[in-house]
């Protein structure tokens, strides 16, 4: 495409060849300043929400953030409440879902990279993740519902919970694990053959470690994808008043978002305020997560320089 | 042979290395270069169990990479087959055809379109704040910020992206509410206005990061030989820069718009659930996924049409929001291409 072609039409005609005289260049510049505001101003838009979303929570948050939050069953009273069967409960589920969704999907990423002769089957499969990826996490629930919670026969169990979230996160892990191995030098792995290595005692003891500290980064950004996910553990069935800790992976299941929503959805300002703490103590664990994940990328990166 | 090394890594193996070497080793010693690889290892150390636990390995290998693909075939199938039995009971007349979507009355009505129309009134709005304000951000980002400034917006924007949707609607509900209601007259406690500008600012993010990837692909030619034409910087950017990243643009646009279609909690939380037929923004409305959550926080039985009014729905939601991903990434694969 030539650039001439790409111009606007009024581009051409007054702004670049009709017009030099200092009056149209200042008037073309000045145009030109009043979009580089406004380019700034929407960025700033985003941010200002963000911001202001920040400080309403904490706000809001601040006279319900108390230690008995973490220790403490739900309750129909509001002083009472706490978030004890909602944290545990979210714990077990990342622990079911990285138990499911980590080996497969690095599984998945390690044959489309070092196994599979590409060719259509591989365009087929990468282009079918893709897609996953942009499948509404809502419609995930659905499968889970009739795959785990009927056809299975698990019901609305932390199993059921943690299976969806992990078919939910498989995608993002597939990607960010083959984005790691593509990253290894071929030298690498020709060195390993060179001296009589198998393929998968190549992947084994010289690729997945070096991959390593790129698709944890990947299962970290997962995993905090699925602990905020919402929608498809309602539709799969998650309960919102929870009085006991687990015992097994068939019980029934609460969660942190699952916690925060069902006190928003109340109309009393108290369990409002209930809603905010929890989403203080949400967006703590997330940031945590991501710290982690930024701390482990940036390490890879110095130890590679 | 030599198709499939300059296949597989394109890019790889150090700039200016030895690369002769490098390619002569190939030859060698990769695994797809020599048919029966792990038949050589064999030979060579006499292992028949070596080779038997590459194959088992391949295949559990290859079984996770299918997995994938069975996921997409289980979503398929579930949709399918529960939609299937959903006509059964119900016609496809009244489900394209009805105005009315009242399946829980004892006189109930299967019509789609409240809920679509719920679906769009909240996609609009959200399109309306999404597509200019990322556009803008992207812009900014790529054209203007100084990189110090970049390093710290780009991040910042991340962040807005990591929030989990069920905070933006609690944010929604207990601050865009109440804010709307003092300036706006009649607005309700539950509105598709409020679920949907915040919907807008939960997909900002989306279209800022996709095109800030388009227009970085752009050459530095283009730019170069607007500015000798005598462009001044904001026709370089508008006249030159955003038109030839227009394909990533409007991918990123529809990418966004997918996924206000699919957003669900916020609009659970904010818009409300009375499935009714208007573009009102200061009404309640129902969407495709505030539906979806409704049935299944109740405790539908199985095998009723509400139940399966819920994989219908569903079917016809995963429709809009495939075929809006695959047009994108078309899109992107064309601006990548290039």
């Amino acid at each position: 495409m030539s650039t001439a072609a790409s111009l606007p039409p009024d581009a051409r005609a007054d702004g670049l060849f009709a017009a030099a005289t200092p009056e149209a260049l200042a008037r073309r510049r000045r145009r030109g300043s009043v979009l580089h505001a406004t380019a700034i101003a929407a960025t700033a838009l985003g941010l200002v929400v963000l911001g202001l979303l920040l400080v309403q929570v904490a706000v809001e948050a601040a006279p319900w953030l108390r230690p008995h939050l973490l220790t403490e069953y739900t309750s129909r009273i509001p002083s009472r409440a706490g978030l004890l069967a909602a944290i545990v409960g979210t714990f077990w589920l990342m622990v079911l879902t990285a138990a499911f969704a980590v080996p497969v999907g690095v599984g998945a990423a390690i044959y489309l990279e070092e196994y599979a002769r590409p060719g259509p089957f591989v365009r087929f499969v990468g282009l079918n993740i893709a897609n996953l990826a942009g499948v509404p996490s809502v419609i995930y629930g659905v499968l889970g519902l009739a795959l785990f919670v009927r056809t299975l026969g698990f019901g609305a169990s932390f199993l059921s919970g943690g299976l969806t979230l992990g078919l939910l996160v498989l995608p993002v892990i597939v990607i960010a694990t083959q984005e790691a191995l593509r990253a290894i030098p071929r030298g690498l792995r020709e060195a390993s053959y060179a001296v009589g290595a198998t393929r998968w005692q190549t992947v084994r003891s010289h690729l997945l470690p070096q991959a390593a500290p790129g698709a944890l980064t990947g299962v970290i950004l997962a995993l905090s994808r699925a602990i905020g996910d919402t929608a498809p553990l309602l539709v799969v069935g998650a309960a919102t008043f929870i009085a006991f800790l687990p015992a097994t992976p068939l019980d029934a299941f609460s969660a942190l978002p699952i916690q925060i929503f069902n006190w928003t959805a109340r109309p009393q300002a108290d369990f409002r305020g209930l809603a905010a703490a929890g989403i203080v103590i949400l967006l703590a664990v997330l940031l945590v997560m991501n710290g982690l994940a930024i701390w482990l990328r940036s390490r890879a990166e110095t130890r590679k320089s | 042979m030599s198709a499939d090394l300059t296949n597989r890594d394109p890019d790889d193996g150090a700039p200016g290395g030895p690369e002769p070497l490098d390619a002569a080793l190939a030859g060698v010693a990769r695994p797809d270069a020599v048919a029966g690889r792990t038949d050589v290892a064999t030979a060579l150390t006499g292992d028949v169990s070596q080779s038997l636990t590459e194959r088992l390995v391949g295949g559990l290998l290859f079984a996770c990479a299918g997995l994938t693909v069975l996921t997409t075939v289980g979503i398929v199938a579930v949709l399918l087959w529960e939609s299937v039995r959903f006509f059964g009971d119900v016609s496809p007349v009244e489900f394209f055809g009805s105005a009315q979507w009242t399946p829980q009355f004892a006189d109930a009505h299967f019509g789609v379109w409240p809920l679509v129309a719920g679906t769009f009134l909240i996609t609009a709005i959200a399109a309306l704040v999404a597509l200019p304000c990322g556009l803008l951000a992207a812009v900014y980002v790529a054209e203007y910020a100084h990189p110090r400034t970049r390093r710290i917006v780009k991040p910042a924007l991340e962040l807005l992206a990591g929030v989990p949707t069920v905070v933006f609607g609690y944010f929604a509900l207990t601050a865009v509410t109440p804010l709307l209601r003092a300036v706006l007259p009649g607005v309700g406690i539950y509105n598709a206005l409020s679920a949907g500008l915040v919907v807008g600012v939960m997909t900002i993010p989306i279209v800022a990061s996709l095109s800030e990837d388009a227009l970085q692909a752009v050459p530095r030619r283009i730019r170069e030989g607007a500015y000798a034409l005598g462009a001044t910087k904001g026709e370089v950017v508008w006249g030159a820069a955003v038109p030839s990243a227009l394909s990533g643009i409007v991918a990123s646009f529809i990418l966004a718009i997918s996924r206000a279609v699919g957003e669900t909690m916020i609009v659970v939380l904010a818009a409300g659930s009375s499935p009714q037929l208007t573009l009102d923004p200061r009404e309640a409305i129902q969407t495709m996924t505030a539906f979806i959550v409704q049935v299944s926080l109740g405790d539908t039985p199985q095998g009723t049409p509400v139940y399966r009014s819920l994989f219908a729905v569903g079917l016809l939601l995963f429709a809009v929001t495939l075929a809006m991903n695959l047009i994108a990434s078309r899109l992107v694969l064309r601006f990548g291409d290039r």
